[in-house]
């Protein structure tokens, strides 16, 4: 009876990319983290819908700064995936300059929310839409923070050498979670700020 | 040579007692002392910790339930005031449900999972000790509220509007709100760790039709609960914003108090799947070994296991889309049971088959294994009735729902659990548990369990209602609800014999050589208890029975246990692939860390602040958890001071 071993080759070692376990661990988070922001976003269309037009105390909200802080947004999802790409080529230069570019596009769509949301006319304890609209807002904001804290630390990290060229699998599921953090607003955007233009 | 290895073909070895094992030892054991045991990330550790912590807190709700049907033994008994009475059944509800059901379920799998499937540990060693860790934080952080007289009083399921501040105001369901958030951590980083184990980290030729059931159970729990857990989360979070901070959510005037019980329920229909699926799959892979063939049925039995959760999410969605009150006003057990009973039966089938078809050995963990079929027909039946809507308006809010609840619980959950604990001791401890003894502690529990729960049907239908602290004379519920209470107090008496067994087999239990049992999985191919590297190489599997083979004849190869993957540069195990079990990668496992343990207490501290409102404590919360992310992320050098150990 022929007794089954190892007759494969070389196998990777904590390999990198789409083969690791810590890439299938970031989508997980990904997985309940969509579902949180799935939940948030349940909760206001559900209470839209029940309590109707009027409800909204801005029917229309104005995309001044909403519209262009969500074009920054993407792009720090480019810088990062460029970045990205350098980690992977083994070229250096690019692969610090793609993330320190994500990093400062993502504090910039930080700060352009802050004001934001200074200048909304209702605080979330003025009803039931304010109180949604700051939680979910909050909620992708937090993540934001969590985000450039990542990349801050896989950019300070790959400055300081710690990873070698092949090694970059760090560096790939943060710039996923920093995609997810994007996508994730593309919705709360959608849900804030275009559907009202057509609900009501 | 540098420290950095990209690629390297495992070396296979035959195990000799020399070799590898002390080598592997030195590599993977947990140091001496307190730091040692803070540090530790073996999952065998963790798993322990974690059946230990969850019996604890077993004990806590079953004594107060002790207490509340001393209350009720008697009509107009004066032990306890009606505030006492609800924040005790909610306490009991609350360590039931989300204190012990769903943790020991963990525990168990978390032991069992690598040694199952052929592995050093779990994925994510220190994700798993972070589990745990907060874990046990979070059972602290409910308990401190009721210990001062501030536990939760709304029930586990804890409706707003009664749970708002209006009529709730004290810091009680504050206290239960952020502890349920903070337990939701734990059940998520941990769900994560078993999805990513069971799709990578078993052993070659273990393709996904060989794992044994009990993995699919807990999967299954773990996709459920990374999916649903973050609803309940975010309930209470809102709830907590409701109540401190002025917000409307819930609010009847502005916002929408429905709300809260889709959110609940839409977590809570996967939730019940998830307390007692992997406790289906303990039964699934016990039975077998003592009816001395192999499980009838393995297909449908882990297919039927996956349809239960997909069923599941497709009743929360039912409820999502239609009117909402009068469905969700349903009890939600009788509900899921509904749902529940066509893959259940399937279940329920393959078991009795085993039986038959097998030659069964009646041992303890035999009887409780068998006995759960009984008793979760019994679970199933009251199901059913309470299912249909003009029964369920009769019943609903009665006793006869809380019969039927225990019936499913204490069936499908406590008693695998204690036939898992007569069948997996000598793994965790390397003792057997008195078989004489537990045949006291078999028949104490199952003739108690009946007599303290089956009558409660009866008081159901004589229209007793749930949740009352006190009833008057003549309703006709004094005899029926004194037999109750002295079948609760024996049933305890039944678990008191179980501990007694643990306690004293732990010093003088009979010597447990590596396969007691004559079992046919991987787990029973080691020591017990295992060795802190599980396996001295890499085993490689043939069949579903690697250990049976020889009688069964299932399949060509043979499966290969004395010979196989080295990986000894430091902490290392093989990684496969998702479907077939093909190697693919070599992982290097993380050393054993505080970091866990701490981050674990920065988030205690963080949402002890919270419900004080003491933002400079949950500040230094804050700090600490960033402290100890630092530590836990510091790129490794992995065995950069070893490189030539590992060659000699
Ligand atoms: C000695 C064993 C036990 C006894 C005597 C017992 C007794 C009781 C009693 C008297 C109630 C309150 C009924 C009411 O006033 O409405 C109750 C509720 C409950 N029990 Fe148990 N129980 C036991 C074990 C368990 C176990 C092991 C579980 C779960 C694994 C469990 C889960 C529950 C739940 C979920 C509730 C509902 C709480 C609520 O209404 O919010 N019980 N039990």
């Amino acid at each position: 009876m022929a007794e089954v071993t190892y007759t494969g080759g070389p196998l990777p070692v904590a390999a990198k990319g789409r083969n690791s376990v810590g890439w299938l661990g970031v989508l997980c988070l990904i997985a309940t983290e969509a579902c949180l922001f799935a939940y948030l976003l349940f909760s206001y269309f559900y209470i839209a819908i029940q309590r109707g037009p009027g409800w909204s105390p801005e029917p229309n909200p104005s995309l001044a700064m909403a519209g262009p802080n969500t074009l920054i947004l993407l792009a720090s999802s480019v810088a990062a995936w460029w970045g990205e790409g350098g980690a992977k080529g083994g070229q250096r230069t690019r692969q610090l300059l793609g993330l320190s570019l994500a990093i400062l596009l993502g504090a910039i769509f930080l700060i352009v929310q802050v004001f934001e949301w200074k200048a909304k006319t209702f605080r979330p304890t003025d009803g039931s839409y304010g109180s949604l609209y700051f939680t979910i807002t909050g909620f992708h904001m937090a993540h934001v923070v969590v985000g450039l804290a990542m990349l801050i630390a896989v950019t300070g990290w790959s400055w300081l050498g710690l990873f070698q060229p092949r090694r970059h699998e760090p560096v790939s599921n943060v710039v996923v979670y920093w995609h997810f953090v994007d996508a994730v607003w593309l919705a709360v955007f959608a849900t804030f700020y275009l559907a009202p233009h057509l609900m009501w | 040579m540098t420290a950095w290895e990209d690629a390297r073909t495992p070396r296979s070895a035959k195990v000799t007692p020399s070799s590898p094992g002390p080598r592997l030892q030195k590599i993977w054991e947990t140091g001496p002392g307190l730091k040692g045991w803070i540090s530790s990330v073996d999952h065998k550790e963790i798993g322990k910790r974690y059946i230990v912590t969850a019996f604890v807190f077993l004990l806590l709700g079953g004594i107060e339930s002790l207490v509340m049907r001393l209350q009720l033994s008697g009509p107009n008994r004066t032990l306890l005031s009606p505030e006492a009475y609800n924040q005790l059944f909610t306490m009991h509800g609350v360590s039931m449900i989300f204190l012990y059901a769903s943790p020991v379920l963990s525990g168990f799998s978390n032991f069992l999972w690598p040694l199952l499937l052929g592995s050093r540990d779990m994925a994510f060693p220190r994700l798993n000790a972070l589990s745990y860790w907060v874990y046990l934080a979070a059972g602290l952080f409910l308990y401190a509220g009721f210990v001062v007289g501030r536990g939760p009083d709304a029930g586990w399921f804890n409706y707003v509007p009664y749970a708002a501040r209006e009529f709730n105001p004290g810091v009680n369901i504050d206290v239960y709100a952020l502890g349920l958030i903070l337990l939701g951590i734990s059940t998520t980083v941990g769900a994560a760790n078993f999805v990513v184990t069971f799709l990578r980290l078993r052993a070659p030729g273990m393709s996904i039709d060989r794992v044994p059931i009990l993995t699919w159970g807990t999967l299954t729990a773990s996709v459920a609960n990374l999916l649903a857990v973050p609803s309940v989360s975010l309930a209470f979070f809102l709830l907590w914003l409701d109540r401190q901070f002025g917000f409307h959510v819930f609010d009847a005037a502005d916002g929408q108090p429905l709300l809260w019980q889709h959110l609940f329920w839409m977590f809570g229909h996967p939730w019940v799947y998830a307390i007692v699926l992997p406790a289906m799959g303990m039964v699934s892979d016990g039975l077998p070994t003592f009816c001395r063939r192999p499980l009838v049925g393995y297909t449908p039995v882990a297919l039927s296991t996956v349809a239960t959760m997909a069923l599941g999410f497709g009743v929360w969605v039912h409820h999502m889309f239609s009117t909402g009150l009068p469905d969700i006003s349903l009890s939600f057990f009788s509900g899921a049971s509904l749902i529940i009973t066509i893959p259940s039966a399937v279940a329920v089938f393959a078991w009795t088959a085993t039986i038959w078809l097998g030659r069964p050995v009646i041992t303890t963990a035999f009887l409780f294994f068998a006995s759960m079929i009984v008793l979760f027909v019994i679970g199933g039946v009251s199901g059913v009735m309470t299912g249909s809507a003009p029964v369920d308006w009769q019943l609903t809010d009665t006793y006869f729902v809380v019969a039927h609840l225990h019936y499913v619980l204490i069936g499908i959950n406590v008693f695998p659990v204690v036939g898992g604990a007569y069948y997996w001791f000598p793994k965790f401890t390397g003792r057997m548990l008195s078989e004489r003894l537990g045949r006291w502690n078999f028949w104490t529990m199952f003739l108690g369990f009946n007599l303290g729960f089956f009558p409660m049907h009866l008081l159901g239908l004589m229209g007793m209602p749930r949740r009352i602290y006190t009833y008057s004379a003549g309703m006709g519920w004094d005899t029926t609800n004194l037999v109750v209470t002295l079948g609760a107090f024996l049933f305890a008496a039944g678990v008191g014999l179980f501990l007694i067994n643990v306690a004293v087999s732990l010093k003088r239990g009979r010597i447990a050589p590596e396969n007691p049992w004559d079992a046919p999985t991987l787990e029973w191919a080691t020591a017990s208890p295992p060795p802190p590297y599980n396996f001295a190489v890499i085993p490689t599997v043939a069949s579903r029975h690697p250990l049976w083979e020889h009688r069964l004849n299932e399949s060509a190869g043979r499966s290969c246990l004395d010979e196989g993957l080295l990986l000894d540069h430091g902490r290392e195990t093989l990684g496969t692939t998702p479907l077939d079990g093909e190697p693919s990668l070599i992982l290097e496992m993380p050393g054993d860390t505080p970091a866990p343990a701490i981050l674990a207490l920065g988030l205690a501290v963080l949402f002890a602040g919270a419900p004080l409102k003491a933002w400079w404590l949950a500040g230094l919360g804050g700090v600490i958890c960033a402290g100890a992310l630092v530590l836990w992320f510091w790129p490794r050098r992995v065995h950069a001071d070893e490189p030539e150990a590992a060659h000699g």
